[in-house]
């Protein structure tokens, strides 16, 4: 028997989307009940799935309940949809729910997460699922599951507004970069996962459904469509992105999201857009960055 | 005879149908006051229409009570659909019940008497399906908060009495509270806790 065969009969006994009815269901009520009350860390049974933590089982999860025959699946890692992650993702889906896969972000009905939200504005109609590791923006200030859950009851984040002042006493800014915390709809904090601080204000009232899964700490929350996402900050240290100096080398972008590529051994490096799509998609159009032909030979 | 009305009447293809109607409820819930078409091809037992039908089939099961409004629960047929085809055990008090289902929503007790959810776990509260006759010919809602870029409108009927005052009390519980399923027979709207009701600011 093949390693393939082998993995279709193992697959032919599983329900639609791997999951079985009943954990479909228990999550779907926690999805809802997320959206209902934004930001809000909804406790769930979390299920073991055939890939270990850290390889966003908590967005699988997620992505599992709410996928049907009609989607249209993208995954991205870091904002990259070739990573060994985000590929065996993608064809665990395409297996397990015989659903279409593109890295195209404008052709996406769901696209799930680890790090980054597509530079390409999203849609309504469109849903972003993101794999979270820790969903709780309080933890490393607070390790007691009880204390941080009576912090969130009585919307009491003092603690959290100290922490990023003593940032700034220490570095004259926030140096928080990434999984910067931000308040929903002026009430809950929440942790954005692992994305750059710079993507925070995409999630300000976003036309696309925004759903969280933390598999190994069994949360999911929610950012319904058009809803208040604000970045913490302070009137005298307004919340501010990263900018970068250079546009992408291979596309010439400018305003978004790069990622240092080391060239050789020289110290030859080069800026280039995180979303990969975005990039290839902006190339395609005639785009050029002022490495591009250079580059192209070095991928060679 | 009583049997086969019990049995009969659910999703032909549980899976996909359950599927669809979530992907229904999830994006009605993420766009308060929207309109979505319910299609599930099912035949509940009367009063039970057939979209509040699908919700409860897709979202209860064993482990969420599920709260009858009075002419409901004394219909047995009703009452043994559902049981066969969720599996969920009737809640003998509204503060019981994850799911309430009400074909007469004037006859519905205050909103404020269902489980609402506590300040440290909101989400242990009633998601209350309430059937409608239509969701456009009756008096117009304006909507506004999460998931409506500036404001949206619905007109449901009919609505429990004193809706607005009601639903009011429920802003004023923020974060705990409950969410509403409108169900038509062929479409449903939500409104979840933190749509706000009128012109007003919350
Ligand atoms: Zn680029």
């Amino acid at each position: 028997m093949t390693l393939e065969t082998e993995i279709e009969d193992g697959l032919a006994s599983y329900n639609f989307a791997y999951l079985d009815e009943q954990t479909k269901r228990m999550i779907r009520r926690a999805i809802l009940k997320g959206i209902a009350i934004p930001g809000y860390q909804v406790p769930f049974a979390s299920r073991e799935m055939p890939m270990p933590y850290g390889w966003g089982t908590g967005g699988v999860q997620v992505t599992a309940s709410i996928i049907g025959p009609d989607d249209t699946l993208k995954v991205i890692d870091q904002g990259a949809d070739d990573t060994t992650n985000a590929v065996s993702i993608r064809a665990f889906f395409a297996k397990v729910a015989d659903v279409e896969t593109t890295t195209r972000t404008g052709e996406a009905t769901i696209i799930q997460t680890r790090h980054r939200i597509p530079e390409e504005k999203l849609t309504e109609g469109q849903i972003l699922v993101y794999q979270v590791p820790i969903p709780e923006p309080l933890r490393f200030l607070e390790p007691r599951e009880t204390e941080t859950r009576k912090m969130h009851a009585l919307a009491e984040y003092g603690l959290m507004h100290v922490k990023l002042y003593e940032d700034i006493a220490r570095n004259g800014h926030i140096a928080t970069t990434y999984a910067y915390p931000v308040k929903v709809e002026g009430r809950y904090v929440m942790d954005p996962s692992p994305t750059p601080k710079f993507d925070n204000p995409k999630m300000h009232m976003s036309d696309a459904l925004q759903l969280f899964g933390a598999g190994r700490e069994k949360r999911i929350y929610a950012v319904p469509p058009h809803t208040n996402v604000v970045s913490l900050d302070f009137e005298d240290y307004p919340f501010e992105i990263q900018t970068f100096e250079e546009p992408c080398a291979l596309c010439g972008a400018h305003g978004v999201y790069l990622d240092e590529v080391i060239l050789d051994d020289r110290g030859g490096r080069m800026f280039v857009c995180s979303d990969t799509d975005f990039c290839e998609e902006r190339r395609a159009e005639g785009h050029r960055g002022h490495l591009s032909g250079e580059a192209m030979e070095a991928a060679e | 005879m009583a049997t086969a009305h019990i049995v009969e009447g659910g999703f032909a293809d549980p899976v996909f149908a359950s599927q669809s109607v979530f992907r229904a409820v999830m994006d009605a819930m993420a766009r308060p006051g929207s309109v979505l078409p319910i299609d599930a091809g099912i035949s509940p037992p009367a009063p039970l229409n057939a979209a509040a039908a699908a919700v409860a089939l897709t979202l209860a099961d064993g482990d969420t009570p599920v709260w009858l409004e009075a002419e409901m629960a004394k219909n047995e047929a009703v009452a043994g659909w559902l049981a066969f085809h969720t599996g969920a055990p009737l809640a003998q008090m509204p503060s019981d019940a994850v799911f309430a289902i009400a074909s007469n929503p004037a006859h519905l007790p205050p909103l404020t008497g269902f489980a609402l959810g506590t300040q440290e776990y909101p989400d242990r509260s009633t998601t209350v399906i309430l059937q409608m006759a239509s969701l456009s010919d009756g008096p117009v809602l304006r909507l506004s908060g999460p998931g409506i870029r500036t404001t949206n409108s619905i007109a449901p009927r009919p609505l429990p009495g004193h809706f607005e005052m009601q639903w009011q009390a429920i802003n004023d519980l923020y974060p705990r509270g409950l969410d509403l399923v409108l169900a038509a027979p062929d479409a449903i709207a939500c409104l979840p806790r933190t749509t706000r009701i009128g012109n007003g600011e919350a």
